[in-house]
C-alpha cells in the first residue's frame, strides 16, 4: 500500500497527464475509453473473422447438393455459433468499440462514467468466446441446436451444453455493463450546455440501444437459466412430460430476442445520421422525428417478439395483435429512411468511402425492410417461416445493415483515432467487392426460400442448385475482400501519423472534431463549453471551431 | 455470361409467376416465386404475397429513385452549394401519415385470409401427424389406421456423406419418402399435428399449410385440396442432424378412390393380424420379401389402389439367417440408419452405437420390447411388421462382428402380446 501511495504521488509530481503502461499491461490494465474502444474494435474483427470462417464452411457445403464436406451435426453446429459469434461477439462489441471511443468525445466528457467496469466488461469477453469456442472440440460437438436455443432440442447438446449456458451468461454481463456505462455517462456527462436534444444522433440511439440491453439481457440470462436446471437439476420449465411449455421459451427468447434485433441496428441508424449529413455538406434532416422515431422503435421492440413464431399455433388474436404491431414499426423506420433521403436532397455530396458505406446502408438496409414488412403478413409468413427467405431478410439488415454500419464508421473516425489517413483508393476497392458481392451472395436466396428451401439444412433438392452456388460465390469473394480493409486498417495503425487535421472531413459536426489527430490520450478533462442555441453542435465556418469555446 | 443468364432467367421466372399463376402442377414449380399452390388458401396467399410484393416494389421505386436522382443531382460538382433546410414539421408528417395508410392497405387483405386460414371446423376427415427425429407418423383418426413416412431409400443412400452419387440422378431427390400421406380431393382434411422429442415443422408449400409440432400441444391446421395431384414439403423447423431429411409427400386421390384405398389398407392389415387390433402396416417397402417390387415401386403402388400390391403377411415358418440378414439390412437401412448410422457406430452421446452394445447383443426379448416400445429419444417402431423388426434386429445382431442370436417374425408377434 504504502509504496502504492508512493509511487502515485511520484507520478503525479512528474507528469499529472501520464500516458499509457507500456506493453501488454497497458492493454489488460487499461480503462482509458480510447484503449478498451480499440479493444473492443479488435475483438469484433477478430470474431467477424471467424463467424466468417463458419459462413464459409456452410456455404461449402452448401455449393452443390449432396454432402460434400462435412456432416450434417457438425454442419448444424456451424450454423449455430455463426449465429452466436457474429451476434454476440462481432457486432454488439463493434458497437460498444465505437461507442466507447466516441460517446465521451462527442458529449465532452473525459472518459465513460464507469473506468473500471468497462475493463471488466470487455476483458469478461475473450473468456466467454474461449468458453464458447471451445466446444468444438469437445465430445458430442459444439452446440446444434441454433443460435434460438429452443429446447427440447437444446437439450440434446452434450457436454457442450453447460459451456453454451456460461458463455451467454457472460456476453450478457458484459453487455449490461457496457450498457450501464453508457447510460450513466450520457445522463451524467454532458458538457454544460449540451441538453438531451442537442446531442448527437450516434449518442441518442446508442442511449436507447442501452437501455433495450438493459432491459432485455438479463431475460436471456433468465431463459438459458431455465435450460440449464431443466437438463441438470431435473425442473420442467420447458418440457412437456413434466408439465412445463417448451413454447414458453420462446416467447421468452423472442421477448430478449427482437429488441436484441433492434439493439443490433439502432447504433447504425446513429452512424448514418452522422455520416451523411458529413458528406452532404448539409444538416441532419428532421432531428427531432430521428429522435422520436427511434424512442417508438425501441418501444415498439418490446411488443412484437411474436411475430418470431407465428406459425407455434398462437390464437388467432395473438397472431393478428403481433402481425398489427410488426406492420408498425414500418413507419418510423421509414421515417428515417425518408430523412436520410431528404439530408441528402440538395445537399452538395461526395463519395468517400464512409458516405459510399452509409448510402449502401440505407439502400440495402431498406431492401432487408421490405422484405421484413412482407414477413409481417402473418398468412404469407407462414410460407416464409424458417426458409431461406428469412435468413435473406435479416442478413440484408445486418450485414449490408449493421456491419456495414461498423464499417463506415471505422472508415470515418479512424483518421481521429490514429492520426493516419486510409488509402481511400482501397477504401473505395474494398466497398465495390463488398457491396457487389454481399448481393451476390444473398439476394439469391429470396428465391431460393420463395421457391421453397427450408433454412439450416445442409443438403437440397437439385431445383435449388443454381442460386445456392451463386451464393457460395459471393460469400467467398466477400470475404476475400475484407482482407482489404484489414490492410488498410493496418496502415492507419501503424503508417506515419499527424498528416490529417483535427476536422477531417469539410462537413463534419460535433465535439470530436475540435481535438487534434490523433486524439490525445486523454481529452476533453476540462468540459468544452457550447453556447449554440442550435439544435446540434454547430460548426462555424468563419472561425474553424465549433461554435461554443472551451470554457 | 454466368450471372448475367441466371438474372434472365430469374426475371423471365418472376414475370412468367406473376402473369400466369394458373399452373401447380410438379413440373411447373417455380424457382422464383412462392408456388401458387393446390388449394384455394394457398391462391390467396399467393396473391396476397404478390400484392405486398408489388407495393413494396413501388415504394422501393418512390424511395430509391429520389435517392439516387439527388446523389447523381446534387453531388458536388454538379450542385456546389448545399442547402440549408433542415426541418419541415409538415413534410414530416404528410410522411408519417401516408405508411399508416399503405399499412391499413394492407392489414385488411391479411387479416381475412389469417382468419379463414385459422378456422378448421367442420372438417371431413382428421389426420394426426405426429413429428419425430426423424421422420412423420400419420394417424387417420377415427379409422384406426396409422403409419409412418421417412426418406425414401434411394435419396437417404445419395445424401450420405461421400455418398458417390448424384443427386441429380435421384428423382426428386430429398423429397420422396417411403409412405406418403394420401389425402381425399374436395374435402375438409383437419390436422392435428404435434410431436414426440424436439419441435418440428409441419410444411406442404403447395398447400401452404405450415405448423410446428410441438411435444406435448397439439396445433390445428386444414386444407382442401383442389384436385388430385402429388405435393412436397418438408419440415421447417430445426430439429437436429437429419432435420433437412425429413420430408413430407402428400398424395391426393378422388374421393371414392381414396376411400377405397383407406378400406383396402385397413382390410389388409385385420387380416393379416387376425384378431389382434389392426397395427398400422408402416413402410411396403420394408415389408417386400424378394418377390416384391422395388422401394419406388413400392410407394407407388401403396397409393395406386387398382394395383394395389398383396402384402406379404407375417410368415409361420421360421426364416433362414440369410433370409432375414437380407431383408434386415433393408429395414436397417431406411429406419435404424438415420441415427444409429450405417455403420451401426450411431452418433453418441444422443444416438448409442450398436456395435457390442449390451442391447443389441443380449437377450432377443429385451432387444425387441426396446424396438416395440422405444425409449428415451428412440420412437417407437411397433408399426413396422413382425417380419421388418425381426429382420432389422437380427441384421443388429448379427452385423459389425456383434455375434448374437437371430430374432424370428414369431417371437416379435409374441412380444406384442
Amino acid at each position: 500500500m504504502a509504496t502504492a501511495h508512493a509511487h502515485d504521488e511520484h507520478d503525479h509530481s512528474h507528469d499529472h497527464h501520464h500516458g499509457p503502461d507500456k506493453g501488454i499491461m497497458r492493454w489488460i490494465k487499461t480503462t482509458n475509453h480510447k484503449d478498451l474502444g480499440t479493444l473492443y474494435l479488435c475483438f469484433s474483427f477478430t470474431m467477424f473473422f471467424i463467424g466468417g470462417l463458419m459462413s464459409l464452411v456452410i456455404r461449402a457445403e452448401l455449393f452443390q447438393p449432396g454432402l460434400q464436406f462435412v456432416d450434417p451435426e457438425f454442419f448444424n453446429s456451424m450454423t449455430t455459433l455463426h449465429a452466436l459469434v457474429m451476434i454476440f461477439g462481432g457486432v454488439m462489441p463493434g458497437f460498444v468499440g465505437l461507442a466507447n471511443w466516441m460517446v465521451p468525445m462527442m458529449i465532452g466528457a473525459g472518459d465513460l462514467a464507469l473506468p473500471r467496469v468497462n475493463n471488466w466488461g470487455f476483458w469478461i469477453l475473450p473468456f466467454a468466446f474461449a468458453l464458447l469456442l471451445s466446444t468444438l472440440f469437445m465430445e458430442g460437438g459444439a452446440p446444434a441446436g441454433g443460435w434460438t436455443m429452443y429446447p427440447p432440442l437444446v437439450l440434446q447438446t452434450g457436454n457442450a451444453f453447460p459451456l453454451l449456458i456460461f458463455a451467454i451468461h457472460l456476453m450478457g454481463i458484459s453487455s449490461i455493463t457496457g450498457a450501464i456505462n453508457v447510460v450513466v455517462t450520457i445522463l451524467n456527462m454532458r458538457t454544460p450546455g449540451m441538453t438531451l436534444l442537442k446531442m448527437p444522433l450516434f449518442v441518442w440511439t446508442w442511449l436507447i440501444t442501452a437501455y433495450l440491453l438493459i432491459a432485455t439481457m438479463p431475460v436471456l440470462a433468465g431463459a438459458v437459466t431455465m435450460l440449464l436446471t431443466d437438463k441438470y437439476f431435473d425442473t420442467s420449465f420447458f418440457t412437456a412430460s413434466g408439465g412445463g411449455d417448451p413454447v414458453m421459451f420462446q416467447h421468452i427468447f423472442w421477448f430478449f430476442g427482437h429488441p436484441e434485433v433492434y439493439i443490433l441496428i439502432l447504433p447504425a441508424f446513429g452512424i448514418v445520421s452522422t455520416i451523411i449529413p458529413t458528406f452532404a455538406r448539409k444538416q441532419l434532416f428532421g432531428y427531432d422525428s430521428m429522435v422520436y422515431a427511434t424512442a417508438s422503435i425501441g418501444f415498439l421492440s418490446f411488443i412484437v417478439w411474436a411475430h418470431h413464431m407465428f406459425t407455434v399455433g398462437m390464437p388467432l388474436a395473438g397472431e393478428l395483435f403481433f402481425m398489427f404491431s410488426t406492420m408498425l414499426i414500418a413507419v418510423p423506420t421509414g421515417v428515417k429512411v425518408f430523412n436520410w433521403v431528404a439530408t441528402m436532397w440538395k445537399g452538395s455530396m461526395t463519395f468517400e468511402t464512409p458516405m459510399l458505406f452509409a448510402l449502401a446502408f440505407v439502400f440495402l438496409f431498406t431492401v432487408g425492410g421490405f422484405s421484413g414488412l412482407m414477413l409481417a403478413i402473418t398468412p404469407v409468413d407462414f410460407q416464409y417461416h424458417d426458409t431461406y427467405f428469412v435468413v435473406a431478410h435479416f442478413h440484408y439488415v445486418l450485414v449490408p445493415g449493421a456491419v456495414f454500419s461498423i464499417l463506415a464508421a471505422v472508415y470515418y473516425w479512424v483518421p481521429k483515432w490514429t492520426g493516419v489517413m486510409y488509402s481511400e483508393f482501397w477504401g473505395k476497392v474494398h466497398f465495390w467487392l463488398s457491396a457487389i458481392f454481399i448481393n451476390v451472395t444473398f439476394f439469391p436466396q429470396h428465391f431460393l426460400g420463395l421457391a421453397g428451401m427450408q433454412r439450416r439444412v445442409p443438403d437440397y433438392n437439385v431445383m435449388f442448385s443454381d442460386f445456392n452456388m451463386l451464393s457460395t460465390v459471393g460469400a467467398f469473394v466477400f470475404m476475400a475482400a475484407q482482407f482489404i480493409f484489414i490492410g488498410n486498417m493496418l496502415y492507419c495503425m501503424f503508417g506515419k501519423r499527424g498528416q490529417v487535421p483535427n476536422r477531417v472531413w469539410e462537413g463534419a459536426q460535433g465535439l470530436e472534431w475540435t481535438v487534434p489527430s490523433p486524439a490525445p490520450y486523454h481529452t476533453f478533462e476540462d468540459p468544452p463549453f457550447l453556447t449554440d442555441s442550435e439544435t446540434t453542435v454547430h460548426w462555424d465556418e468563419a472561425d474553424e471551431t465549433l461554435t461554443g469555446v472551451r470554457r | 455470361m454466368f450471372k448475367s443468364g441466371l438474372a434472365a432467367r430469374a426475371a423471365a421466372g418472376v414475370t412468367a409467376a406473376l402473369i400466369s399463376g394458373a399452373a401447380w402442377a410438379e413440373e411447373a414449380r417455380s424457382q422464383y416465386n412462392l408456388p401458387v399452390g393446390a388449394t384455394e388458401i394457398s391462391r390467396e396467399v399467393y396473391w396476397l404475397h404478390n400484392f405486398v410484393l408489388i407495393i413494396m416494389c413501388v415504394i422501393a421505386v418512390l424511395v430509391f429513385g429520389a435517392m439516387f436522382y439527388s446523389i447523381i443531382a446534387h453531388r458536388r460538382s454538379k450542385h456546389p452549394k448545399p442547402a440549408d433546410f433542415h426541418e419541415s414539421t409538415t413534410v414530416e408528417i404528410i410522411w408519417t401519415i401516408i405508411p399508416f395508410f399503405v399499412l391499413i392497405g394492407l392489414a385488411i387483405p391479411a387479416a381475412g385470409t389469417l382468419i379463414r386460414m385459422e378456422d378448421t371446423r367442420d372438417a371431413e376427415l382428421t389426420v394426426k401427424v405426429t413429428g419425430f427425429q426423424w421422420g412423420w407418423k400419420y394417424e387417420y383418426v377415427g379409422h384406426d389406421y396409422e403409419f409412418v413416412s421417412m426418406l425414401a431409400a434411394d435419396s437417404n443412400k445419395a445424401r450420405q456423406l461421400d455418398s458417390g452419387i448424384d443427386p441429380r440422378s435421384v428423382p426428386n431427390y430429398l423429397w420422396e419418402v417411403t409412405n406418403p400421406l394420401v389425402l381425399p380431393v374436395g374435402q375438409k382434411v383437419r390436422f392435428l399435428i404435434t410431436a414426440q422429442d424436439v419441435i418440428h415443422a409441419w410444411w406442404v408449400f403447395d398447400l401452404a399449410v405450415k405448423k410446428d409440432a410441438i411435444p406435448g400441444y397439439i396445433n390445428e391446421a386444414w386444407t382442401k385440396i383442389d384436385a388430385p395431384g402429388t405435393f412436397r414439403g418438408v419440415c421447417a423447423e430445426l430439429c437436429g442432424r437429419d432435420h433437412g431429411f425429413m420430408p413430407i409427400v402428400v398424395k391426393a386421390l378422388p374421393e371414392t378412390e381414396f376411400k377405397t384405398w383407406l378400406a383396402q389398407k385397413k382390410g389388409v392389415d385385420v387380416a393379416s393380424l387376425g384378431k389382434a387390433p389392426p397395427v398400422a402396416e408402416a413402410t411396403p417397402v420394408a415389408t417386400t420379401t424378394s418377390t416384391a417390387p422395388a422401394p419406388t415401386e413400392a410407394v407407388a403402388a401403396a397409393v395406386e389402389v387398382a394395383a394395389a400390391t398383396p402384402v406379404a403377411a407375417a410368415p409361420a415358418k421360421a426364416l433362414t439367417k440369410d433370409e432375414l440378414m437380407a431383408s434386415g439390412k433393408k429395414v436397417y437401412g431406411t429406419q435404424c440408419a438415420a441415427c444409429h448410422q450405417l455403420t451401426g457406430l450411431g452418433m453418441p452421446p444422443n444416438f448409442p452405437s450398436l456395435v457390442g452394445s449390451k442391447i443389441a447383443t443380449g437377450p432377443a426379448a429385451a432387444h425387441i420390447a426396446h424396438t416395440l416400445k422405444g425409449k428415451g429419444l428412440m420412437p417407437p417402431f411397433a408399426s413396422l411388421s413382425d417380419l421388418d423388426i425381426a429382420g432389422a434386429l437380427s441384421y443388429q445382431r448379427n452385423s459389425w462382428g456383434n455375434k448374437a442370436s437371430v430374432v424370428q417374425p414369431s417371437e416379435v408377434a409374441a412380444a406384442r402380446k
